[in-house]
Formats: C-alpha cells, structure tokens, sequence
C-alpha cells in the first residue's frame, strides 16, 4: 500500500491535459472538507475564509497540497462565498486572484503524480431569490457573473458550481457560467433527508434542466453522509446522461466535549463511496468533515476499479422546479386554457393585467389533472414579452406543474425560458429555415423539450409522407445546433375533417410513421379536428382516442371537456398503463358519479332557500357557499340586470357580514368565506359585463401594496378581496414594492385611493417614505395604512390619513371617499 | 462554540391554538372541515429542524454579554435574571409552507388565513417540542429553561437577528434573513432561553413581558 506522503517534494509538471478529455477513461477524484480544517487552524466564527486566501496563503496552500497528495484531481479554490454581495469588486477580484494562486501553488508542489486540475469554486449567495426570498433572478445572475468574469482570467480548469439548494439560483448560477466563459462546468447540489432540495426539486428535474442547459457533470454533495445520500445518487445515475458527481459529508456533526465531531470515518466513508463508484458515480470526493486521510482511502479502495461508462439516456422530458415529467407509453395531458383565442374574459384579464384569473385556470387545470400547462398570452395590443415573463413567474409561484411556453415571438419565448425554474416545453418550432435559425438557439442555451410542427415554407402536406419528410428535415436541423432528436416532440397538425375528409387520416399515418419509424414522440392539438361539426366534443374524444393508439405522447387539449378526458382515462385503463385502473375509477367517481356505483350519493338540500334572507344568493354568500354564489348569480342573470344584482344582492350580503364582523360576532374566516362567495358572484356578473361594453360595476381605483423590504402580503390581500367586493377597481403590485412603483401607479390611475401594508417595525420607515413621495407625486391621493405593527400613533406620526385596524375598516373609509368624491 | 442540529417527527397538533391564530376565540365547528381540509393538504410539507448552540452569559443592568452579541434591553436582562448560560435557537418548519401560502392567498384568502395560522401554530410547538426536550436535559441537573424570548419582544431589538444568523451561517439552515430582518421561510423562530435554577415559571410569563396593548393575541 501507498503511503501518505508528508507533502513538501517538488515534481515535474505533468503536460496539461483537458479535464473532460482526462475524465473519458478516468475515474475523477476532488478535494475533500475546507472549513473543518480552518476552524482547526484558528479561522473564528463570524470570519470569511475567503480572507485566508490573502492573510493566510500559507495555511491555505499546506491544506490544498495535502489534498493533491491524497489523490485528488481537482482542488476547488477557496472561494465558496466571493461574490459581490460580500465583497467589493476590488477586493473580490484580490481574493480570487488570490485563491486561484494558491491553488495553483499547491497542484505545482504537491507529491503527488496524478493529472490535475484548478476548479473555480461557487456556492450559494446566501440571499433566497423571489418568489420565496427577495432576491431577483437576473440579480443573482449579475453576481454569479462576476464572480466567473473575475475568477477565469487568473486561469483555472473548470467551474464548479456546489452546496446549492435551490434550483433557481442554481439555473443562476449555470446561465452566468455560460455566459461567461467556455470551460468546462460541474454543477452539485445539497439534497435533505427528503430527497430535495431546499426548494423543492428532485434529483429527476435538477437533471433535466441542468443537463439541457449544457452542464458538463452533475450530482450532488454536503448535507449527508455516503449512505444517506444514496438513493438520490442512484437517481442521478438512472436518468442523467452526463457524469456524476458525489462529494457528501462525513456523516452527521455530534458535539462531543464542546468539538464538532462527525460520525463517519474514513474507512467506512470510502467503503460507501466506492460503492457507488461501483455503480456507475465518475467524479467523488467529500464534503463537511472529510479530510486528506478520506481522499486518501478512497483512491487507495478504488485504485483498481474500471470507470462504468456514461451512456445516453435519450429521455424525453420537462420538468418544473419539483419534478420531471417523461414522455413515455402513457399520454400525457397539457392544458390549453391559457390561451387568449376566442376567451373575452381571459382577452381582458390580460389587459387589465389581472394575473389572478390565469392563476385561478392554471389551478383549476391542475385539478383537472393535466400534468403540463400551456401557456399563451398573444394579443395585439400588449407587451408580449413582459407580460409572457411576468405570466411564466406567476404561475410558477403559485403551481408546481411543468409550464408549456407558447408563442411566435422569439423575443417573448426568450424571455420567458430565461426566467422559467426548469426545463420548458416550448410550443414551437417548424421546417421553415427562419423558425428554426430562432428557436434553436434558444433551446441549446436555456434547455427545453421544443415542439416541433411538420410544416415548412410551402406549408402544410397534405400527404403523411410529406409531414414526415419535414420531420426528418427538422431532426436534422436541431442536429446542427447539438440538439437530440429526443428534445423534439413533433405534432403532425390535426386539421379539420369537414374541409378535407381524408385530414385525420393524414394526421394519424405521419403521427404513426414519426412516432415509430422515427423513434419520436408526437403531440397533438386535438380540437381543430372537429371544426364545423355538431357536437365537437364527440368528435375530438374520438379523434383522441384513435390519436393515442396509433402512439400519441401528449395532447394540447381542454381538460374541462368530459369526452376527451372519459377518451383519455379508458385508453390508460385499457392499454395497461393504469396500475390496478386507480386513476379510471377515481376519475370515474369524481367526474361520472350519476353513472358510477360506487359514487356518494348526490348532495341533497344544498341550495338555500330564502329564509330569513332576501334571497338564495344572499344566504348563500352570508354562509359562504363559493359554488353555489356562481351558480345562483348566473341563474338570477337571466332576469336581473349585472349592476342591479351587485346593488341588490350583493352588496347587502357582504353587510350582514361585515358588520356582524366589525360588531364581533363573525370571525375572520367567515369574513373571507363570504367574500370568495361574493367574489364568485362577482366573476358572473363580470362575464356577463364584458359581453356588453360600455357598463361598468366599479367604483374608485385603489393602489393597494406590501411596502418595499416587506414580503408578507396575506393582509393585504384580506383588504383586496374585500375592496373588490364592494366594487373597487383594485391595482394590486404585490409585496416588497418600491415608493417609485406605487406613486407611479397612482399618478397613472389618478387613484383617489392608495392602501399601504407592513409586518414588521422595520419596513415601517419604507412606509413612511411611500407616503411621503405620495405627497409630492400624488397629492389628492388620501392613503391609508395598515398591518401587524401599525397603530393609529404610528399611522399619526408618518403621515397617513388614517389608519385601519382591519379590512372592514379600509373598506368603510374608502366607500367614505368614494362617495365624497361623486 | 458547537452548534448543532436536529430534524423533528411532527409535533402533536393543538387545534384550539389553530383556531386562536385564525382569529377565532373559540373552537367552531362550522369551520372545522375547512381547517381539517388544510390541515391534511400540509400533510409531508414540512420540515421540522432546530439548530441550537449554548453560551455564557453576563448581565450588568440592563447590558447583556450574550458571548456571540452585546445588547442592551432591559425586558431581556429581566428574563435571564439569574441565569449564567444561555440556549439560542433557530427553529424553522420549511418552505413548504409559504409555497402553500402563496398559491392560495391568490386563490382563496381564507384558505390562506388557515394555513398561515396553521404555520403559527405548527411553529410554536415545533418551539415547545423542543424547550421540553431540552428541558428533560436539564431538570436531573436541578436546571431549567426561562420562557424564551425573540428580538423584537420588548425592547430587545430585531437588529440583533444579524448576529443570530453570523451563529447559524454554516450549518446550511434553510433559512434566510432579508434587509428587513424578515426570516423566510416565514414560519421560522430565532429565541434565545435563559438556563437557570429550576423554578416555578407562571404561564402567564409567555406574553407577561410584551408591553403590546390590545394585542388580540394575548393569553
């Protein structure tokens, strides 16, 4: 057995190698724990250890060499936290010129015979990004970027991106070093007991996007010990088509006599790791606790061990910021509610910049059980890529489905893939040289599975050969750019029956030919198909159903309708692909229950009747019944005028309620029941307003925000539903809103109103400058104040012209302006 | 000075607090199903972690020699009176209920409202859960904890969540503190419990030393 050398020897320098030409046929060995070892030289709590690196190069340069003569390939600097939101650019730039030095001093010194390499190390900023923390995406991008910039002109070997938990700042972090320099990438990150990270994302979908945008290596490192961290492990070796990386920790730290001692030894340490070297890890080190002593084990253990080959995985896949989602034998659903074409009321939320109602269909979608939204937002007269971007991050805040990106604005896509926490479908691609010399580019850099349409600049086939033909053109194309066939879903264009009889064969043979000549997957718009016909529901189910057994992997489709999706849960049930027909029958419980035996029995004595109330609408609203509102307010819209039943209905509901509320005898949860109720009603009326232009329910605008440094907006938004209810045209922006925002806003509306919330007695002082600049900007603007922390001496004492102790409040003052006001 | 952590197994739920934080004084049933309807939705959500360390005190009127900060604060010096170490903590139950917050404060405020006092509630047993364990430590050695107090009751300042986090910044908490000196996740305690001699602590003492009127919160 080799012995571990004392270190100290000069040796010649080996002829530098590439570190991705070296890792082909080699097993990759990294460094192993830092800030163990600089506690232990003295580093104090509180102190940045990226200081070392100047201070004390010496200690830094004895630490790294003891890990080149262990055995590893590759130092990381000492650079986890350089960035420049700790450091100033001058001083950065100091410290990894340094760090880099020092490393390099070490690979120069050490004893050790093996290739080797500099890695420029990056972790986390220790800032959380929206929609979570407060930190902006491009913000972090713009660190990241700097960091790289600064760190690749003193020459190192390869980036390496680690102890990342979110997979946001991840994407961050991957895009700034793409963007910045062309060496080689790694990316790790630190998964919990649970298998996630911090976040929320899996092993699956951190493979997805980092892979698709162009990592070199990933896996994961920190947080565990070898054993622990192996189930993820195997996940990365089973779906990444790239190596993997392991670095965990030596176990879990236990306080033994005031010292932090970590429960895996080197022995036991390396006996794991070679374990899943065995299966198939490529590049290993260690974490937390680890030491030389544990490099040294490992190289020794494996010493003899034949690297297991990397191979292609082909997976066809998505993912959002949880999970992945593979196109396989089952179909898979994408909804295509959000999608303005023929949607009054959806054309007019997106005017109105109402991000709630394409929130509320994406939900409602999901619930449906669709697996992937598309999401389109096209219309003339807005800013498509602002309002794209904006659509993507709101919908990703509030649900964990994989988002369908669907314009013909590359400007637009762009912007939206940038931002989006995951791996795309982007809807679309096609034969004309002009679609694919734009959207290619973009799925090389930000990753996507693009749907690809087979038509091309003489137009659509009409033959399955000549669709098929377009496809093997489009195959080829994406080749071009390093794209792989399986990160193109082609869709064969299902046009309608009633203008050409032979359409849906034609559609069905290319699906057919791509899906199984072409070893492609294949998506589909079903409806376009039944155009013109009775009863198109009837059709499409049937166009679906026949579209699946011929081998379509995914349809764009409407997941309201109950034909398509009767069609589509009875193929799984039938095709085998419906373990124990659990999905069959819960859809057949929930959605067939006059048809189904098993159903509950329908629920009897559900609407109100009048009683001590005015009316059914009314008692529903005071009880709270949300559905039955809706119901009732379309029902009572066939005879009543919509302002009417506002003024009659339900204004006078939300009373009984409010003031049982102000007089204490209703508590807060049947305040807001009451108001989703209302809301409902209100969703009705507006409906039935946009149909006839020219009316109009509401009354004065509000400006209603979470002051800037603030990110808590519950109360907040207790005061908008309220408001909205009582007919306030709300302009929400959200929480942690700059003064500039908010007076702008108001200047814009003229709003006679603005509504300012704050938690805490730190975010008071943005307060108080909000209605100052207000003052300046906005005189006319009465605002009013609210929150945790507030009261009416603080209200006093910053200026607001009243206080509001609770929603009801606000809601009496602003109806005390409005009225003073016509 | 060692820090260290530890996940926890769900703490027993207390429905009445439950109720308390969604500003209800009483139990009522006609809203129990939506509360129990949340309450199974936040069903694998959370993560129940606590990363503590202990240090030596030194209090000298109202100047406090915390070891790891100074302070001033007179509300705090009279807590750990008598007291020559102190237990800081970090406590948090995760993300995964902001994310439950965030969607439906979008779609549904009063579902909102259940989880957010859900949250509350899940975090101040997280809390008691692990001041009890703590606590069985300490009794055989005739010691127990104080209430344990946070920057921000009283007059000890919310500023010094800054030197709490310098404590905590390598053990990879999950969570993070903004310019503002808000936490997130948002359902997340820093506290700092005196250990002294084992003595009778009234349970009033958990708000006794809160000089906020009107407070509907108030015990």
């Amino acid at each position: 057995m080799r012995q571990l050398p004392e270190g100290g020897l000069p040796v010649q320098k080996v002829t530098p190698m590439k570190i991705l030409d070296y890792m082909k046929d080699h097993l990759l060995f990294l460094d192993g724990g830092m800030g163990t070892l600089l506690q232990a030289e003295g580093l104090q709590p509180g102190e940045h250890p990226e200081h070392w690196n100047i201070t004390h190069k010496d200690v830094i340069v004895k630490l790294q060499r003891a890990y080149f003569d262990a055995g590893s390939n590759v130092i990381n600097t000492n650079t986890f936290g350089a960035n420049s939101l700790k450091f100033p650019t001058e001083e950065l730039d100091e410290i990894l010129r340094c760090a880099i030095e020092n490393a390099k001093e070490a690979r120069d010194t050490s004893t050790g015979t093996q290739e080797k390499f500099v890695a420029l190390d990056i972790g986390p900023t220790g800032r959380l990004l929206k929609p979570y923390g407060d930190f902006d995406f491009e913000e972090a991008v713009a660190v990241f970027a700097e960091t790289v910039r600064l760190g690749v002109q003193y020459g190192v070997d390869l980036i390496m991106i680690e102890t990342m938990n979110d997979s946001y700042e991840t994407k961050a972090a991957l895009l700034a070093a793409k963007e910045n320099c062309d060496l080689p990438v790694f990316v790790s990150n630190a998964y919990g007991e649970d298998g996630k990270l911090m976040t929320g994302a899996d092993a699956a979908a951190m493979t997805a996007m980092l892979e698709g945008m162009g990592a070199d290596a990933i896996g994961v490192n920190c947080s565990l010990g070898p054993k622990a961290l192996a189930p993820v492990v195997r996940d990365y070796l089973k779906y990444a088509s790239v190596p993997v990386l392991l670095k965990p920790n030596a176990g879990l730290p236990r306080d033994v006599d005031g010292k932090t001692v970590f429960d895996v030894e080197a022995e036991e340490f390396s006996e794991d790791v070679a374990a899943l070297i065995g299966e198939g890890v490529r590049i290993a080190g260690g974490c937390c606790g680890t030491t030389p002593e544990y490099i040294w084990t490992l190289t020794e253990k494996t010493k003899d061990f034949q690297p297991v080959p990397v191979t292609k995985k082909h997976w066809t896949w998505v993912s959002s910021y949880t999970h992945a989602v593979l196109f396989d034998k089952k179909p898979v659903l994408i909804g295509e509610r959000i999608n303005p074409t023929g949607k009054k009321r959806l054309k007019q939320a997106l005017r109105e910049n109402d991000m709630d109602y394409l929130l509320t269909e994406g939900i409602n979608q999901q619930e449906c059980g669709v697996e992937i939204l598309d999401v389109n937002v096209g219309l003339p007269e807005i800013d498509e890529p602002a309002v794209l971007q904006r659509a993507v991050y709101e919908l990703q805040a509030v649900l964990d489905l994989p988002l369908q990106i669907d314009t013909s604005d590359p400007a637009a896509m762009e912007a939206a893939l940038r931002r989006y926490n995951g791996k795309a479908m982007i809807n679309s691609v096609n034969g004309k040289e002009e679609s694919m010399e734009a959207i290619f580019p973009l799925v090389k850099k930000y990753g996507g599975l693009v749907v690809a349409l087979t038509l091309d600049e003489s137009g659509i086939p009409e033959t399955a050969e000549g669709r098929v033909a377009i496809a093997k053109k489009i195959i080829a194309r994406a080749e071009s750019y390093g794209i792989p066939k399986n990160d193109l879903i082609f869709d064969t264009l299902a046009m309608t029956v009633s203008a050409d009889p032979n359409a849906a064969k034609a559609t069905l043979d290319a699906l057919a030919e791509i899906r199984h000549g072409l070893g492609c997957h294949t998506s589909l718009g079903v409806s376009n198909v039944s155009f013109g016909l009775p009863n198109r529901d009837n059709i499409n189910g049937t166009f679906f159903a026949l579209a699946m057994s011929r081998g379509l992997s995914a349809a764009i489709m409407n997941p309201y309708s109950l034909d398509m999706m009767k069609a589509y849960y009875a193929f799984g049930a039938l095709m085998g692909l419906d373990e124990n027909f659990t999905a069959y029958i819960d859809f057949a419980s929930k959605a067939l229950p006059h048809q189904t035996a098993a159903a509950a029995p329908a629920q009897t004595g559900g609407v109100p009747t009048a009683e001590e109330y005015a009316s059914a609408l009314q008692k529903a609203i005071v009880k709270g019944l949300r559905e039955q509102a809706g119901e009732l307010t379309q029902k009572m819209l066939a005879e009543k005028a919509p302002l009417e039943i506002v003024q009659t209905e339900v204004i006078p509901a939300l009373d009984i309620v409010g003031k049982g509320f102000e007089e204490k005898r209703v508590y807060l949860p049947q305040l807001l029941m009451s108001a989703e109720a209302a809301k409902s009603a209100f969703e009705q009326i507006k409906a039935a307003m946009t149909a006839q232009p020219g009316t109009s329910a509401t009354k004065c605008a509000f400006v209603i925000a979470t002051v800037q440094g603030d990110i808590h907006d519950i109360g907040k938004n207790i005061v908008k539903l309220l408001l909205e209810n009582y007919g306030f045209d709300v302009t929400d922006l959200g929480r942690d809103v700059a003064p500039e925002t908010v007076v702008e806003t108001v200047q814009r509306l003229h709003a006679p109103l603005a509504g300012l919330s704050a938690l805490m007695t730190t975010t008071v002082p943005a307060m108080e400058e909000t209605i100052k600049q207000l003052r300046v900007g906005a005189p006319w603007c009465k605002v009013v104040v609210g929150g945790a922390v507030l009261t009416q001496e603080y209200a006093d004492r910053i200026g607001a012209d009243k206080y509001a102790k609770d929603a009801m409040e606000t809601v009496r003052y602003a109806e005390e302006i409005s009225d003073s006001l016509s | 000075m060692v820090v260290q952590k530890k996940i926890y197994p769900a703490p027993p739920v207390q429905e009445r607090e439950i109720f308390r934080y969604a500003g209800c004084r009483e139990i009522k049933e006609e809203f129990r199903r939506q509360m129990e309807e949340c309450l199974a939705e936040t069903e694998g959500k959370f993560q129940y972690q606590v990363c503590w360390a202990e240090y030596p005190v030194r209090i000298e009127g109202d100047r406090l020699d915390l070891t790891f900060a100074q302070v001033e604060s007179h509300a705090l010096a009279k807590n750990l009176a008598g007291c020559e170490k102190i237990l800081l903590f970090l406590a948090t139950i995760g993300l995964g209920l902001d994310r439950l917050i965030t969607r439906y404060s979008r779609i549904s405020p009063a579902k909102a409202l259940w989880f957010q006092a859900i949250g509350a509630e899940r975090i101040e047993s997280l809390c008691d859960l692990f001041c009890e364990e703590r606590n069985r430590e300490l009794l055989p050695k005739g010691q127990q904890l104080r209430p344990r107090f946070s920057p921000g009751y009283g007059d000890l300042p919310l500023g010094l969540q800054k030197e709490i986090f310098r404590v905590f910044e390598r053990e990879k908490t999950g969570v993070f503190l903004n310019e503002s000196l808000l936490m997130t996740p948002s359902k997340s305690v820093t506290a700092i419990a005196g250990i002294g001699t084992k003595k009778e602590i009234p349970k009033e003492e958990k708000c006794g030393s809160c000089q906020k009127a009107g407070c509907p919160f108030k015990r």
